[in-house]
């Protein structure tokens, strides 16, 4: 795999099937779906649970606002990951063509699947920096991998945002 | 509500600035009393909210950086400084003022998914 900036565009090459199923996770991994613990932790409370009134206001006039702002990114993210899908070899490394235009909605749906992921699963913080695990034993591991993977490209996105302004 | 507050506390200040005594005289005194009086409304009205980001492990210290400057505007060794306060002591507070605005920053950094919150500052 290789990441470098084109123009106006990030492009990643040569992504193995592996990393680009991982991919086209990010939109689905970034929902909270069953997860109390992914959805507390995207939608997390504005103040002390003192604060009552501000903290049930805020469920009702802030968190769909949030949650619509989210979901804009994923479906931006959706939309550009439909590139994964038109190889007509099955186990072809493929290209992903990511506009700077996109990288806001990038950097909010990877973050947003990482924090989902460690959520549900209740990753320690012994086990987030642990980049060395193999990603092979189990779905919890396969997950691990996953969150550090986005976080890669995350950094790797941030980087050429800074370079970029 | 912002300009409705500030004006509220401009106003406190013509009042108190009518009534404090010139040193006109060798031994006229300050009213100490009315210059606490002052500051402690003053307080109350312009900084009465702290924002504070806690931290998270899962966040990256790069975007962390990155949301203070674009959230706070600050420059990015200031940006830098709260982010590794927030790494090492677990919270930072981001900036103090009236709730309004409080609570939108907070919202802004709830969009970037942050962990952040506000509390009184007394």
């Amino acid at each position: 795999m290789e990441i470098c900036r084109q123009d106006e565009a990030l492009e990643i090459r040569e992504l193995d099937p592996f990393l680009a199923e991982l991919l086209r996770q990010v939109p689905d991994s970034a929902q909270a779906k069953d997860s109390q613990a992914a959805e507390e932790r995207l939608f997390s409370a504005p103040a002390a649970p003192e604060e009552k009134d501000l903290c049930a206001e805020w469920k009702v006039y802030v968190v769909p606002e949030l949650r619509r702002l989210f979901q804009s990114a994923t479906e931006t993210v959706r939309q550009d990951l439909e590139q994964l899908q038109c190889t007509g070899k099955p186990f072809a490394n493929c290209n992903l063509r990511i506009p700077l235009a996109h990288a806001d909605a990038w950097l909010s749906a990877l973050n947003q699947a990482r924090l989902a992921i460690t959520a549900s699963y209740q990753f320690s913080d012994h086990e987030l920096c642990d980049h060395y695990r193999s990603p092979l034993g189990s779905r919890r591991d396969l997950s691990l991998f996953q969150v550090n993977f986005y976080g890669f490209l995350q950094e790797f996105i941030l980087r050429e945002i800074e370079g970029n302004g | 509500m912002l300009a409705f507050s500030m004006s509220r506390l401009h106003r406190k200040q013509q009042a108190t600035f009518a009534v404090t005594p010139l040193i006109d005289f060798p031994h006229a005194t300050l009213e100490m009393p009315t210059v606490e009086q002052e500051e402690a409304t003053r307080q109350e009205i312009e900084m009465p909210w702290n924002v504070i980001v806690h931290n998270d492990p899962v966040n990256l210290m790069s975007y962390v950086t990155m949301v203070f400057q674009r959230v706070f505007g600050y420059p990015r060794e200031r940006a830098e400084k709260h982010m590794l306060e927030v790494h090492h002591n677990g919270r930072s507070i981001l900036w103090s003022g009236v709730r309004e605005r409080a609570e939108l920053y907070v919202q802004q950094l709830h969009g970037y998914l942050l962990l952040a919150t506000i509390e009184k500052t007394v």
